[in-house]
């Protein structure tokens, strides 16, 4: 792993990051051990599920719903707690 | 409030770019998260964000990477308001010089209750009083929820934490939580309000009105914690929605030294219902919950009494 690393030469000069946003390379989905599921029946679009996540781990899709963004999402269920109209069911990873 | 029927559809109106990326690494839950998320939104990408150590910082920057998409600066626990003085000082002598644009820039600085309530209290005060063009979050998790979940001067009666706990001799923090936003509004200062991400219309208009005002603006914002609160992840907005509905977290706004409340509530639901979910009041016996309903009442008055006085006058 160590090599795999560059040199503490080649980092920009007082601990400077120069890439903003690029936190969202990291795969914090995996830390989930329930994953939301949406009924779209259910569901009347209305978006309080994306603006209650604290990852920002939702996004819009062409129709309007909103998507559930898995490589971000950490299954904390409160999409799931706060939907009105129940359209999203917790379900165990792996099934 | 997000609660009307009106409001429910509203949230597809609000701004789609992340300010704060997806990625962070925030506890499953995190109310702190969801806060800034929130409140940068509200700033848009003409910010500058002053970043006291707490639980944002070691959330957001696991070097080399950063969930940050505006300028933003780590700085130490206790100057994070003498730092946004600095940023907007220097902002105004380079454009005296001619060398910036004149869009207005949003010069935050940001800081958890500790931070703001213990540590960084004297630079907050001095920004204040200099009257610097800025505003100061506060997000208010009411404890060193980083470090192990150690109390601060902003955890409320009761509350057991590693460094108060509860046991036979002890009922968990003995005093009071500290009234931060009545301390800031004897400042003087045109703006501040208290917020909650349970209610995120409010936040977000409460942080454009911050951000327009011209001087110095404050925001105490409740960030529900599931990890020191110890309740499960997904009751974080349901926890701000019943701190405020039960008057532990009353939402207020002092405009101009004249204090509005922004819900008045004739009834408001019981303690219990507050305390009940979370694990740091489990040991709570009857007659606490009574005491801790007693004082919650009695502040909840003092703000009634308030408020009509400033509308009268």
């Amino acid at each position: 792993m160590a090599e795999d690393k560059p040199s503490w030469k080649e980092y920009p000069m007082a601990a400077t990051i120069h890439s903003p946003g690029s936190a969202t390379d990291q795969n914090t989905g995996d830390w989930k051990s329930m994953r939301p599921v949406r009924d779209s029946s259910k569901c009347d679009k209305c978006g309080i599920c994306w603006i209650f996540c604290p990852d920002a781990a939702l996004y819009m899709t062409e129709e309007g719903f909103y998507e559930v963004d898995l490589y971000h999402c950490k299954g904390c269920g409160i999409c799931a707690h706060e939907c009105r109209k129940e359209a999203i069911t917790m379900v165990e990873e792996g099934e | 409030m997000a609660e009307t029927p009106g409001d429910l559809f509203l949230p597809r109106l609000l701004p789609p770019q992340e300010f704060f990326a997806e990625g962070n690494r925030g506890c499953q839950g995190c109310g702190a998260a969801l806060v800034m998320r929130q409140v940068l939104k509200a700033a848009g990408p003409d910010t500058i964000v002053c970043n006291a150590t707490g639980c944002m910082e070691i959330i957001s920057s696991p070097y080399p990477e950063t969930a940050w998409r505006i300028p933003w600066i780590h700085v130490a626990f206790e100057n994070a308001a003498a730092v946004a003085a600095g940023v907007e000082s220097g902002i105004k002598v380079l454009r005296r010089k001619g060398r910036y644009h004149d869009r207005r820039i949003n010069v935050v600085a940001v800081a958890g209750d500790g931070g703001t309530a213990d540590i960084g209290l004297q630079a907050l005060s001095g920004a204040l009083e200099r009257y610097h063009d800025f505003t100061y979050v506060c997000y208010d998790n009411e404890a060193y929820m980083n470090t192990g979940i150690q109390r601060s001067s902003s955890t409320p009666y009761g509350a057991s934490t590693t460094t108060s706990p509860s046991g036979r001799e002890s009922i968990g923090q003995k005093t009071q939580k500290k009234n931060l936003p009545m301390i800031v509004a004897a400042h003087e200062i045109p703006y501040l309000a208290t917020a909650c991400p349970s209610f995120p219309l409010d936040l977000m208009d409460k942080a454009r009105r911050a951000f327009q005002t011209v001087g110095p603006t404050y925001l105490h914002i409740l960030a529900p914690c599931p990890t020191g609160w110890r309740h499960a992840s997904d009751l974080a907005i349901e926890m701000g929605r019943l701190a405020v509905e039960t008057g532990a977290f009353p939402l207020y706004e002092v405009v101009d030294g004249k204090l509005k409340l922004s819900m008045k509530m004739e009834t408001r639901k019981p303690i219990i219902d507050y305390l009940k979910p979370q694990g740091r009041f489990r040991h709570l016996k009857e007659d606490d919950i009574k005491e801790i309903q007693r004082r919650v009442d009695e502040n909840y008055e003092k703000l009634l009494r308030r408020a009509e006085l400033d509308e009268g006058g």
